[in-house]
């Protein structure tokens, strides 16, 4: 350590001098090293704590908001859902197979932590172009590393979301979202009480790896950056399999032998004790003489920061510790005493006799500097915003985009992903991967749960309000078109370093973008995690930004299984419509880049009351079983929606349909606008009458588009030949009654081609 | 069973509870079978599929328990881990290798019923094509040829990978196994491994019911009074 061992550690100069401040004295190493980890961004929140009091976290259903390990939501039937997302960016950067494996590892110790069962998770992925093979190895390898740590543990992987784009490149993005269910009376806080009752480490024993991986995921990835691989940490999922039983044992031995659990992640037993204290309003004594090692001759200082995975924090009620024993040894783990809880509000850690740290909890926590970033908006964002669009011409082969759409791999099937993955462990998917936004069952009762994560990192960098706000409505599109209610939302806000402030712009655009969406819909943000500094630099070259990236991992809940709903198409005959309007907006589409290489131009309006009055009218359709399908719109537009409709139809195997553009627009901008607020849907044309009666109470328009039928796709225009003069901005009105004169056929694709194309673009890509 | 690891003993026991049957787990540790006419070995990842998948836990106390029972005649069945570790204490023949494309593979298959004369085929016909899910990384069946052909010749074989028309295609072969083989009895037919699980599909819900002939035909061929000489 140099002159100013702070420096190192990650503390500014004035963060050090708080930390004299409120010590009132010099720090020794292995305090200075607990405030370092702690007040690190990923532990601290310092750069976004502030901004993310906008989101809305209240709600009728809530039981638990931001500040535990994970949110929880009330389902009814005395049951709650509990789940959360984290990233785990810069370890899978350097690491990618144990960077991902400890990813799922985490979060999956912060649902069972909080009492619940794991029963799914999901994963958003994103890495560079795949045609660079840097970035097929991170893919592969993140791929592999979630399918060795979720597979061995018997949790399902049930859905997730990858994108590619080169701002990915070095700088991959992980993140991981788990959920579980525990009875809405059990769940359980992080929180010590009681002086004098026992604190116990539980799991797996102490060793040296994943020393300061808080801090190292709290900067920059450089070239020496890249060589700290000792700060990624290993894990062991045959390991935590043993703890998710024995936690799950434990608290079934009754309410009062577990006052406050808390898994160690991050900053391991510094943070882990630190917060079981503060939240508490306690203190805490520990003896790390006492704490179980892997390595001989470890100092106070490796103890107290190793990021060991597996292990857990336990206080339970004073005289019950022979049965946490018993209960540990069972599954053949370690359960011991290191500590007891105190009442003066200090952290003190002794090695034996001789104390080596004593600063108070809160300090560690709760008195963590807090900082609002300056803000400047880039130049690119009003030039963007103001992009004419009207000379981009019409491709010459609708069939070709199409194929060229469904072969992108942020839209092709995530087979080759999710086939890794065991997504039916558990016997409660209902939705698997591949077929409609997943559905997992709640066990004992007729519920759902539809689960979801989806970010559009294009739109968000071109506008980041609107792309936060589109990726809350997209996720509570993907709910809703399974007739789930959308119940709670878990962020994973990624994003470069926030001490740029074009960087801390687009983060503060992107949380009152998800703010404003997420209290329009009135869908609670109950947790999530925040990760700057997802930047890379070459040799010799300044650091880039990903683009950003607020990731909004959504529950839903469906009251009765009997109407699940899926997006592919089902009997012949079915009428096809889009309930919604499509505006002239292909401005940061798809489209755009794949069709004619352009990324810009203005991001569709968000338009909110459309939004929810769509996702109300989706949710009530379903449920009074009118619907034979219904599909999101998103990436793509109507084309790739129909498509998907078609290649999923009849259970996988493919049906075709014909449909007519109303002609309200010009073709492209009809069939790959991504206006939100639309669905695709089909319904035996009986229910039509009802369907366009309850579309009508709810202001929500409906376009009939043609029939279900048959084995290919057919897109006719209906569009007059002398009006192909570029997009108005006139939307679609419903039954357009326009002289059928010059109708021309767009697209006339086998499905079976198309299922092709769609099914098999990212094992190409990856040559398997 | 449950092994340390294990992942499936869950989804075995609901399964097995739909159908109104007495059902319990038994921990690895124990040393009784507690009189039971069924034993399932669940799938999952028992000691974490360290060293070898099965290799450890066939070293559990209730092994021996089990191969004494198996060897009385007793109805065992073993699902994906299960069959790995029945293959590793020896009570079936051949081995596992990792499958021949190395990634974990989980899907919807179908199977050729070869053999509908076992105990837990009883109810199924002769060629029957059912559908189920496989999910593993080391379902690769390898055993030498001469022990193929006499597996073969004594209706051993009582599931091969096939196409949904019923042709064990290469293609239709998710892991490279040996003659698509996807399941073997031992020599009296009382020990089926298998690596596709029946537990999965018990419910319509869950995609598909083919997984109940499997234990239906066992609790037919119990009911019975069914004794395998």
């Amino acid at each position: 350590m140099g002159e100013k061992p702070w420096r190192e550690m990650g503390l500014s100069d004035e963060e050090y001098q708080r930390v004299l401040d409120i010590l009132g004295r010099e720090p020794n190493l292995v305090e200075l090293g607990m405030f370092a980890v702690m007040w690190s961004e990923h532990c601290s929140y310092k750069n976004s704590k502030a901004l993310l009091a906008l989101l809305p976290t209240a709600g009728k259903r809530v039981i638990q908001g931001p500040g535990e390990n994970a949110g929880v939501v009330d389902i009814g039937d005395g049951l709650a859902v509990v789940f959360k997302i984290e990233s785990h960016n810069h370890p899978s950067a350097v690491e990618p197979y144990q960077g991902a494996a400890t990813g799922v590892g985490g979060i999956i110790r912060d649902i069972f932590t909080m009492g619940a069962r794991p029963i799914a998770l999901l994963d958003s992925l994103r890495f560079g172009p795949l045609s660079d093979p840097h970035s097929r190895h991170l893919f592969g390898q993140v791929v592999a590393g979630i399918a060795g740590y979720g597979n061995s543990i018997g949790i399902p992987t049930v859905g997730g979301e990858v994108a590619t784009h080169e701002s990915f490149r070095e700088s991959p993005l992980v993140n991981v979202m788990c959920v579980g269910v525990a009875p809405a009376s059990a769940v359980k806080k992080s929180a010590a009480r009681g002086a004098g009752n026992p604190v116990m480490v539980v799991g797996a024993r102490t060793g040296r790896d994943g020393m300061h991986g808080a801090t190292f995921a709290s900067a920059e990835l450089s070239p020496e950056a890249m060589a700290k691989r000792s700060a990624v940490q290993v894990g062991d999922p045959f390991m935590e399999k043993l703890l998710v039983e024995a936690c799950l044992e434990l608290y079934a031995l009754g309410e009062d032998v577990v006052v406050g659990i808390q898994d160690m992640g991050a900053a391991g037993l510094t943070c882990s004790s630190c917060e079981m204290a503060s939240h508490g309003g306690v203190g805490m004594e520990i003896d790390i003489a006492k704490v179980p090692r892997r390595e001989e001759g470890m100092t106070p200082y490796e103890v107290m920061l190793s990021e060991s995975q597996e292990r857990m924090l336990v206080t339970v009620k004073a005289g019950s510790e022979p049965q946490v024993e018993r209960v540990f040894k069972k599954w053949g783990l370690e359960a011991t005493v290191v500590g007891r809880v105190t009442s003066d509000g200090v952290l003190r850690v002794r090695d034996g006799a001789a104390i080596v740290a004593e600063v108070p909890a809160k300090a560690l926590t709760d008195m963590a500097p807090c900082y609002i970033r300056e803000a400047v908006e880039p130049e690119y964002f009003r030039r963007e915003r103001a992009r004419d669009l009207a000379s981009v011409p019409e491709p010459d082969d609708y069939g070709a985009a199409i194929s060229s759409l469904l072969a992108s791999p942020g839209i092709a099937s995530k087979e080759w992903v999710y086939s890794q993955y065991d997504h039916q462990v558990g016997t409660n998917t209902v939705v698997l991967p591949g077929k409609g936004t997943s559905v997992v069952r709640v066990t004992g009762t007729r519920k759902g749960l539809a689960l979801t994560c989806d970010a559009n990192s294009v739109f968000c960098y071109l506008d980041p309000w609107a792309g936060a706000a589109h990726a809350v409505a997209e996720a509570a599109r993907n709910v809703a078109a399974m007739g789930a209610e959308p119940v709670g939302i878990t962020d994973c806000l990624n994003f470069g370093n926030p001490e740029k402030p074009e960087v801390f712009w687009q983060f503060k655009r992107a949380v009152e973008g998800m703010a404003e969406a997420a209290r329009a819909l009135e869908i609670p943000v109950t947790g999530g995690n925040v990760s700057f500094y997802n930047e890379s630099a070459k040799p010799g070259s300044p650091a880039v930004a990903v683009y950003p990236t607020p990731v909004v991992g959504m529950v839903g809940l469906i009251e009765d299984l009997a109407y699940l709903t899926t997006p592919g198409f089902k009997h012949e005959g079915d009428t096809v419509a889009v309930l919604g309007l499509t505006y002239d907006e292909i401005g940061a589409t798809a489209y755009l880049a794949e069709v004619h290489g352009i990324e810009g131009g203005p991001v569709p309006a968000v338009r909110l009351d459309a939004e929810r009055a769509l996702i109300q009218l989706s949710i009530s359709l379903i449920r009074r079983g009118l619907l034979s399908s219904c599909h999101d719109l998103s990436e793509g537009g109507l084309a790739v929606a129909l498509s998907e409709a078609c290649i999923l139809g009849r259970d996988g195997d493919g049906i075709g349909a014909r449909v007519r553009l109303p002609g309200s627009l010009r073709a492209d901008r009809f069939l790959f606008s991504e206006s939100g607020a639309r669905m695709l849907v089909s319904f035996p044309p009986a229910a039509l009458t009802d369907v366009l009666a309850m579309a009508d109470s709810r202001d929500v328009p409906v376009t009939v588009l043609g029939e279900v039928g048959g084995t290919r796709l057919v897109i006719e225009d209906d569009r007059r030949d002398e009006g192909r003069d570029g997009g108005r901005d006139e939307c679609t009105g419903p039954q357009s009654s326009r002289a059928r004169r010059g109708a021309r056929t767009l697209v006339d694709i086998p499905v079976q081609e198309l299922a092709r194309v769609y099914r098999g673009a990212i094992a190409w890509a990856m040559g398997s | 069973m449950v092994f340390p690891g294990s992942n499936c003993d869950a989804d075995c026991y609901r399964a097995v509870e739909s159908f109104g049957v007495d059902v319990r787990y038994v921990w690895y540790q124990d040393r009784d079978l507690g009189g039971h006419d069924l034993v399932i070995l669940p799938g999952g990842f028992s000691y974490g599929d360290y060293l070898r998948a099965g290799a450890i836990a066939r070293f559990s106390p209730i092994m021996d328990e089990v191969v004494e029972f198996a060897e009385a005649g007793g109805l065992v069945l073993g699902i994906c881990n299960g069959f790995q570790i029945l293959l590793e204490c020896g009570l079936l023949p051949g081995a596992m290798l990792t499958n021949a494309v190395p990634r974990f593979r989980c899907e919807r298959v179908h199977l050729r019923v070869e053999n509908a004369l076992t105990p837990f085929t009883r109810l199924c016909r002769p060629g029957q094509v059912l559908s189920m899910p496989i999910a593993h990384a080391t379902g690769n069946y390898y055993a030498d040829d001469a022990t193929l052909d006499h597996l073969e010749r004594s209706g051993r074989v009582v599931f091969r990978y096939v196409n949904r028309e019923g042709v064990a295609a290469p293609e239709a072969n998710p892991n490279g196994s040996c003659r698509s083989i996807a399941g073997i009895t031992n020599e009296r037919g009382n020990v089926l491994g298998m690596m596709p699980h029946p537990e999965r599909a018990c419910e319509a819900v869950l995609g598909g019911t083919d997984g109940r002939l499997v234990f239906a035909s066992a609790f037919d061929f119990l009911s019975g009074g069914g004794k395998l000489g």
